[in-house]
């Protein structure tokens, strides 16, 4: 069986994102790091993978983007995957949430997994969606925001926070499934597997390569345009405290309450 | 006919969700402004009487499937997709919601249609709707237009007002749909378990919220004592809830309670989009934070950089000196 992980590179935490004013797309130059929520799904994978439980015989990570997304690979790859594929194309850029689930999903077709995994999340825009896009597109039963995987009878058993409460739905592969950070604690990649990394299969595949209709992605394949930027409202910013000495800290908290009668 | 079709999510004694029926109501009113009307979907066991209902909320047809499961989403995105083709729906519209973002995104994929997430405002501009998005931490908000229709969109949580309308009935229709082989591939084995104590955050006038930088569970014991000595009560993220440090019943946000207290005290939150939508409506919000760029510095109204472990026992008793004295 084949485990594939979808991954993509993120913006540093540390750096100031922004929307390019003339391509009115986020700005992604600041990108450098493997975005946290995939960093679960590829221990997903690989505690799938280590449990003996599936026959899993390889851990694929795969993804989209410009030629510095390697990286992302890199890093899959040193936490555990066998190899990756890059998907990238000039083709590509631009790509709203509809054509960018579609060309995934073409991408992940070439590879035929029998599940595939990604994080719920990621800071920079897409939130909660890629995963349900991709699994429709793939005719394959999904479920997001997944926090427990289990094994039993050849199904996944999962569980995960819907609106009512805990929900836990058995699913049957192959499958798309979206992991949350709680569903792991991610291991360290050791030295020798970040400086073998460099040295595993990379696939290169342009859109062509994977049978992606040139018309249904990129800027002029996109259903959605942005029409206009605006900064929000604005709003009065609140008084901020460093805290260097305790004591005064806590004076001026007591002080601001009962000055709002929540004393 | 450019109408909008909303998808009402239920319990499972039947409730309908409080965000879905404010997508109802935000759906009639941009229909009224469109000329169009608003329909729902429902699925499983609803009565006629409730689905009838739906009508003090705007919603002109109400489309049941009644062999279809609630709880998962593909198979709701059958008989929407079903439903917005065979009656020509020019938009899909979600409340806020674990549900509607994986429908949406199914019906995404589907009809090859552009979707835009966590929406918190829809307007009509020459006859079409154009969704505003806050992004990037909502430091900017994007208006995004749809190429074509269908257009999907999926609101924030609580970005839609529920209003009930001048009480008419809806018409009712059931509706038969075949489901996708992959809809029926996944089964739900047990819904909507409650884990943990039940509390009650809802109508506390001071909550005092825990996450991830109180440490561990054992650091919400920091939390209980401030909440007791203020008189109110603890409540946590959806990241603590789900790391097991607290129960479900006090989590705040996208899959969990919306608040509006006196005081909110914010110990060691981040302050993320999921959890800021359940309690940006609160009176006052005072955060205490080691990092100065959490972004819940952005709409506290008074914010403290520094360990909690620290300063939240100095201000349980410096509270408590206060209250005894």
């Amino acid at each position: 069986m084949k485990i594939c992980c979808l991954v993509k590179e993120v913006p540093d935490a540390a750096v100031q994102k922004r929307i390019d004013d003339s391509t009115k797309r986020l700005d992604r130059s600041g990108e450098k790091n493997l975005n946290p929520f995939d960093t679960h799904a590829i221990e997903a994978a690989m505690q799938l993978k280590e449990g003996g439980e599936l026959a899993i015989d390889e851990v694929v990570a795969v993804t989209m983007g410009p030629q510095t997304a390697v990286r992302a690979l890199h890093k899959a790859v040193a936490l555990g995957a066998d190899r990756s594929v890059h998907l990238t194309d000039a083709a590509l850029e631009g790509s709203d949430v509809c054509a960018t689930g579609y060309a995934l999903a073409k991408v992940l077709e070439s590879e035929s997994p029998d599940l595939v995994l990604l994080g719920q999340q990621s800071d920079d825009g897409e939130c909660y969606t890629i995963g349900a896009v991709v699994a429709d597109h793939l005719k394959m039963p999904s479920l997001t925001q997944v926090i427990k995987m289990d094994v039993a009878d050849g199904k996944l058993r999962l569980e995960r926070q819907a609106e009512y409460g805990y929900d836990t739905v058995e699913v049957e592969l192959p499958a798309v499934i979206s992991v949350g950070d709680a569903i792991n604690e991610p291991r360290y990649p050791s030295l020798k597997a970040i400086m073998g990394a460099k040295k595993k299969q990379l696939d290169t595949r342009g859109a062509s390569d994977v049978s992606i209709e040139a018309d249904r992605v990129g800027e002029q394949g996109s259903r959605t345009t942005v029409l206009e930027i605006n900064p929000p409202p604005q709003k009065e910013g609140g008084e901020i405290i460093e805290d260097e000495d305790t004591n005064e800290t806590v004076e001026k908290l007591v002080a601001w309450l009962e000055e709002r009668k929540l004393l | 006919m450019a109408g909008i079709l909303v998808y009402a999510l239920h319990d499972d004694e039947g409730n309908f969700n409080k965000n879905s029926l404010g997508a109802i109501s935000e759906a009639a009113k941009l229909a009224a402004e469109l000329g169009a009307e608003a329909g729902v979907v429902v699925v499983g066991d609803v009565s006629d009487e409730a689905a009838a209902g739906l009508g003090a909320y705007g919603a002109k047809k109400v489309h049941r499937a009644k062999e279809v499961p609630e709880g998962l989403a593909q198979p709701v995105v059958d008989v929407m997709a079903k439903v917005i083709v065979d009656d020509g729906y020019s938009y899909a519209l979600f409340g806020g919601g674990l549900l509607g973002f994986e429908v949406g995104a199914g019906l995404t994929a589907r009809l090859n249609a552009g979707v835009t997430m966590e929406v918190t405002q829809v307007k009509v501009a020459d006859g079409k709707l154009v969704a505003e998005r806050p992004v990037l931490q909502d430091s900017a908000i994007v208006d995004v237009g749809y190429v074509d229709e269908p257009g999907i969109i999926i609101g924030r949580l609580n970005a839609f007002d529920l209003s009930e309308g001048d009480g008419g009935s809806a018409e009712v229709v059931d509706v038969d749909v075949e489901l996708s082989d992959w809809s029926t591939k996944a089964k739900m084995v047990q819904r909507g378990e409650a884990r943990g104590e039940d509390v009650n955050i809802e109508d506390a006038d001071i909550l005092v919220g825990g996450g991830r930088g109180l440490g561990k569970a054992e650091g919400f014991e920091l939390a209980e004592a401030l909440a007791g000595a203020l008189g109110g009560a603890v409540a946590a993220t959806r990241a603590v809830v789900d790391a097991g440090w607290y129960p479900y019943a006090a989590q705040i946000g996208q899959t969990g309670k919306t608040v509006a207290p006196k005081l909110y005290l914010a110990a060691g939150i981040s302050g993320a989009i999921q959890h800021k939508v359940g309690m940006q409506n609160s009176e006052n919000i005072l955060a205490i934070n080691k990092d100065p760029n959490a972004p819940i510095f952005e709409f506290a109204d008074l914010g403290v950089v520094g360990d909690l472990h620290k300063i939240l026992p100095k201000l349980t008793e410096a509270v408590q000196a206060k209250k005894g004295g």
